[in-house]
């Protein structure tokens, strides 16, 4: 019998709380009766009732320790500050690709990025970045036309 | 002799300068992804789902079938010297190949992978383009009801048959039904579970959620979990020529293992790794020396190969004869079809011949090109594996960017990514599979939308479901996949 993993239970739960959520939203549908047999309800609310349903059966398994689940690794915790620079990267980007433009939020993703997989060499990374971003948004932008918002450097081009 | 006909209709369209590109860069692109771990297929044709606003609907098609027959071919490279499969269905390959690889026969396993890939692929091409018509005419005679009851055979088998734990794939599924369900129903015009959101009244793109899942949630995971070491990449030391005795222990690998892959991948289960794993225990047991095997047998990279490649021919059978996607590539190669307006299912043969019947005649060329691409060019890409994995992940997070923040910039579409991206790395952590998501997000509204009009025609009674012969079978053969194992288990404990 293996230890329970308190992470198993969590996503169970997860999954139960999704489906009663699902559940909730289904009710909130306003149904017009000329649609009262099978009407926009029906597949959502079979959503619902699976999705508590395996949420349950996972959380049982959780408990009882036959689902741990993670995978064969688990000797090593999990590396906080990979995923911290991770997400720094990905806030940054979120918070400020409307305001710097592309090229200078992917920049700084693509360099946060790096730092997160173990590069200690930050300024060849925002070198390789800025060009990266910059080809990219030529590429994309003036090749396929794809529209990637205005911003500092943006206008230059 | 009708199909040869429409195929050489297809090959008039494939050969034209313009889709001879496409393809060509599908194929080059296809290698290059398929060799790079932590890109995929499904990612890469996401990414380049907005190319359906500007580009011809038949160029797009033959370009993403050349990716996803290229990544394959990419992918066998990367198993054999790096020992890190790409996909699921290279495990295999990685098995044999990198013992291979190590004992200097690098050059006879890539030899013999795309060789055996070549065939398979044209066996498979050929399969598809005989099976397409006869599995279309068929198809003809479904109703509603029928067409509901495949959809959720489709659903059971790729959720709960594949991967380690029914439950978990069932979740996954489900999850990925209800993102589809979000935004304004079609029928009713209902908002269904936008949460208040405007920007969710037009759904989720699929996009979104494949870039999440596949790019932001698989970077995390791998970030967390510092599998990011460089791997030694194992040069390449002998000739690329196969000796005599590689090519007599290949061709028959080759030829079962396309005979094990094909129809596998044509039943609406899919999925390559059952197909690989057959063929790689059919060899063993059928090898002169299965001594070898676990040490690099030749045979276990040729079947295994072999397989992996007719079963991705297969898994357009359903998907362009039927519109059953049954694999996350063959997912969003559908969502390209509603993009166009394009409605795939049984009329797709007819109404767009010339896109259909180009595509299937642009595989064969693919193939062509991808052996010439991998045989002699394979130092090429192996440079390609040599890109350190802190640039690499940078990069495919910048395309992730540009694939989400292009639709619309909206920095919601941004904030959905990173939500769905999070959600992946957990998927990862307590092993949910994520094709599921992807299926059940494209395929759970055409579900709904069959199961509807099989109640309206039915005046609401649910039976008829039950009563129609075709769509009863469909039904108990999806209960028997559910259920089976458990029924197993009990008999055999039932006996002991």
């Amino acid at each position: 019998m293996q230890a329970r993993s308190t992470g198993a239970i969590a996503v169970a739960l997860g999954i139960v709380a999704v489906g009663l959520v699902v559940g909730y939203e289904t009710t909130q549908i306003s149904l017009s009766p000329a649609y009262s047999k099978v009407g926009p309800k029906a597949f959502p609310t079979m959503v619902s009732v699976g999705l508590v349903l395996l949420g349950l059966a996972l959380l049982w398994q959780a408990w009882s320790g036959a689902w741990t689940a993670e995978d064969e690794d688990e000797t090593q915790p999990a590396d906080w500050r990979a995923l911290g620079w991770l997400g720094f990267g990905l806030v940054f980007n979120v918070a400020l690709i409307g305001f710097l433009g592309f090229i200078l939020a992917s920049t700084v993703l693509f360099a946060s990025v790096a730092r997160a997989f173990g590069s200690l060499r930050p300024a060849r990374d925002l070198a390789v970045a800025f060009v990266f971003s910059a080809v990219c948004y030529l590429g994309f932008v003036k090749g396929l036309g794809i529209n990637m918002g205005a911003g500092v450097l943006e206008r230059l081009f | 002799m009708d199909t040869l006909g429409h195929l050489a209709q297809g090959f008039g369209v494939a050969l034209t300068p313009i889709n001879i590109v496409w393809s060509f860069v599908g194929v080059v692109l296809g290698t290059a992804i398929g060799v790079l771990p932590g890109l995929g297929p499904a990612l890469t044709i996401a990414l380049l789902l907005p190319l359906t606003y500007k580009v011809d609907a038949t160029g797009v098609f033959i370009l993403f079938a050349g990716i996803y027959y290229g990544a394959m071919y990419g992918g066998s490279t990367t198993s054999i010297l790096l020992n890190t499969p790409g996909e699921s269905a290279t495990i295999i390959t990685a098995l044999e190949g990198n013992k291979m690889a190590r004992r200097g026969r690098g050059g006879a396993a890539l030899a013999t992978a795309a060789i055996g890939s070549f065939v398979a692929g044209t066996i498979g091409t050929l399969g598809l383009t005989f099976l397409a018509p006869v599995v279309v005419d068929f198809a003809l005679k479904f109703g509603p009801a029928e067409y509901f009851s495949l959809m959720i055979l489709a659903f059971v088998t790729v959720s709960a048959v594949l991967g380690n734990s029914a439950i978990r794939g069932l979740a996954s599924l489900f999850f990925g039904i209800w993102l589809g369900l979000i935004g304004v129903d079609l029928q009713t015009g209902q908002a269904r579970f936008t949460f208040g959101v405007l920007e969710l009244l037009d759904g989720i793109n699929v996009i979104i959620v494949a870039v999440g899942l596949f790019a932001v949630g698989e970077t995390l995971y791998l970030a967390a979990r510092h599998r990011y070491g460089q791997d030694e990449i194992l040069p390449v030391k002998d000739s690329l020529w196969m000796t005599r005795e590689d090519w007599s222990r290949s061709w028959k690998a080759w030829l079962r293992g396309s005979a094990i892959g094909f129809p596998i991948g044509a039943m609406p289960a899919g999925g390559a790794e059952v197909p690989t794993f057959l063929s790689y225990f059919t060899e063993k047991k059928l090898s002169k020396k299965p001594e070898e095997f676990g040490h690099g047998a030749i045979e276990g990279v040729a079947g295994p190969e072999a397989a992996n490649n007719a079963s991705a021919a297969g898994v357009l059978v359903p998907m362009l004869t039927l519109g059953l996607p049954t694999s996350a590539t063959a997912a969003i190669m559908l969502s390209a079809f509603q993009s166009y307006g394009i409605n795939p299912g049984p009329q797709l043969l007819m109404t767009q011949g010339n896109l259909v019947w180009g595509l299937i005649a642009s595989l064969y060329i693919g193939n062509v090109m991808l052996l010439v691409l991998n045989l002699p060019l394979v130092g090429l890409w192996v440079k390609i594996l040599a890109i350190p994995a802190p640039l690499l992940y940078g990069g495919i997070l910048v395309f992730a960017t540009i694939g989400t923040y292009g639709i619309s910039q909206s920095p919601i579409d941004l904030i959905l990514l990173y939500l769905i991206g999070g959600i992946g790395f957990l998927m990862r952590k307590y092993d949910f599979p994520t094709a599921p998501v992807i299926i059940g997000m494209i395929l759970g509204p055409l579900a709904e939308q069959e199961f509807r009009r099989a109640m309206t025609i039915a005046q609401g009674d649910v039976t008829v479901l039950f009563t129609r012969p075709l769509s009863l079978t469909l039904l108990i053969l999806a209960a028997l996949a559910i259920l089976s194992p458990y029924i197993y288990r009990w008999w055999m404990q039932a006996r002991a």
